[in-house]
């Protein structure tokens, strides 16, 4: 029970200090966590979620059927969002326990799919949006954050660049497989990953997970070449 | 033809952006010809704002000239450079779009819905709202974003803005955050600013919008901005004027504090 307390002070001490960091006020830290007792502080407390509801529902106040959803933080974005993407050591287990819960391999254990259509889902963008027809098929978007193959040279640098990433790893069944779940569910390796759920949230199927696990492990693909 | 020239223009600049021997000259060019009513087509959106500014309209057939952009009835001198702002007529925090809706409705009582209609202007169908935020920004040019967030409104607008940009959402859990909260990212060869402090990424951001975008060949304002980053969020289109599109307003153009306007600039 005194572990409980503790761990639930330092959260609120953590979140409290994120607010300090990112104030735009001009107070100092420890002025304004000695006002948090004394009043009402130059900044206002982070708004609550019951007031986060009001304003999102504002924003939304009408959505197309079957988006209702979109609107609604689960536990992991919650969580990931309250701590700026920095959760504390017992958040981030608890993240990463659940979310590795939700990922589902292959039944016959093969990973490895098609390299040429794993390279065309990296590429694509689409899927998703309001722009988008419903019908799109729905594209991983690699290249928007990653590097994978050399020859392209449009890549975004919000990842890790993944050249040479089978080749680098002596192309490794253990390693693909792992690959395909962190693809599949980043946050079980790393809490409050800024890369998407592609398979817990349903975005890509199986097999396109497959297929892009293939475009960076198949000895053939531009990423290893 | 001059939109192809500028798309070959703005495309030559990100190619030579790279390149330190070319950057300056380029960039200085850029900077000319934002201000050259002659070579930058957001002017057209300033001069067709001007005359809506002062056409009489609505039930009540008048003008928006005694709009109270927050300086004062028929003050466009710097009001862009502070705004948001709460107004207590409104008893609320508003952005420029927001308030010019204000206005509409309750001095001219003109019925926004066809306003509204046109929100985002598409070829052959001008915006009033792109018009008239394009002609105002203006008169802020060369000043800076000043605002002191002095009551309890406007903090909270902050709060809730910060809390909007870092809340994570939707199928690809996506937050303002996920692009724009590191120094020097870039998505595919797009440069990305980081928006989640203060300095000159933000202030460089917010200072160049309204915008024209050659790509879509139309004055763009912060709302529509906001609406396409929702849109690559995956979320639903965000309402237009809405509180809470306000709330980030104020985060993002706080962070800008002390930034410089220069506006309407041209983007890809």
């Amino acid at each position: 029970m005194s572990l409980r307390s503790n761990v639930k002070g330092m959260s609120a001490a953590v979140r409290a200090a994120l607010v300090v960091m990112a104030s735009p006020f001009g107070v100092s830290g420890s002025l304004l966590l000695a006002q948090a007792d004394a009043g009402p502080a130059a900044a206002p407390p982070p708004p609550s979620h019951a007031e986060m509801d009001k304003v999102v529902h504002g924003m939304w106040p009408k959505v197309e059927p079957g988006w209702e959803s979109r609107l609604v933080q689960d536990q992991t974005q919650a969580v990931c969002s309250r701590y700026r993407n920095n959760p504390p050591a017992d958040e981030a287990n608890a993240i990463s326990e659940r979310e590795a819960a939700t990922v589902q391999r292959p039944t016959d254990g093969n990973v490895l799919g098609n390299w040429k259509e794993g390279e065309k889902i990296a590429s694509n963008g689409r899927g998703g949006q309001f722009s988008d027809p419903p019908d799109t098929a729905n594209g991983g978007n690699c290249y928007a954050c990653h590097q994978l193959a050399k020859s392209e040279l449009a890549y975004g640098t919000l990842g890790p660049s993944l050249a040479n990433y089978g080749k680098d790893r002596d192309y490794s069944p253990d390693l693909a497989k792992a690959a395909f779940a962190k693809i599949y569910n980043p946050h079980a390796a790393v809490a409050c990953s800024n890369m998407p759920r592609f398979g817990s949230q349903e975005f890509l199927t199986e097999q396109q997970i497959k297929d892009v696990v293939a475009f960076l492990f198949d000895r053939e693909s531009p990423v290893n070449k | 033809m001059l939109a192809v020239l500028l798309a070959s223009f703005a495309m030559a600049i990100s190619i030579h952006a790279d390149e330190a021997g070319n950057a300056s000259k380029e960039l200085e060019k850029y900077r000319d010809m934002i201000n050259d009513p002659m070579a930058n087509p957001g002017y057209l959106s300033v001069d067709r704002g001007e005359e809506l500014w002062r056409t009489s309209r609505g039930g009540k057939a008048v003008s928006l000239e005694t709009c109270d952009l927050g300086k004062g009835p028929g003050v466009l001198e710097g009001a862009f450079a502070e705004l948001p702002r709460y107004f207590s007529d409104a008893n609320k925090v508003m952005d420029l779009e927001q308030r010019l809706l204000w206005c509409m409705t309750t001095i001219q009582s003109l019925n926004i819905n066809e306003v509204l209609a046109r929100k985002f202007g598409a070829p052959g169908k001008s915006s009033d709202m792109e018009d008239l935020v394009a002609y105002i920004a203006n008169k802020s040019s060369g000043m800076s974003f000043h605002l002191p967030l002095t009551n309890d409104q406007e903090r909270q607008a902050f709060a809730i803005g910060q809390e909007l940009f870092f809340r994570r959402s939707s199928l690809l859990d996506f937050s303002c955050a996920t692009c724009h909260s590191e120094d020097g990212k870039r998505i595919r060869l797009q440069e990305l600013p980081n928006l989640s402090k203060t300095g000159e990424d933000t202030q460089r951001s917010m200072g160049s919008w309204p915008t024209y975008r050659v790509s879509q060949s139309q004055t763009r304002t912060m709302q529509n901005r906001l609406w396409d980053c929702y849109r690559q969020m995956r979320m639903p289109p965000p309402e237009y004027g809405s509180d809470g599109i306000t709330a980030l307003i104020t985060y993002l153009t706080k962070q800008a504090e002390g930034g410089v306007i220069n506006v309407p600039s041209i983007k890809r």
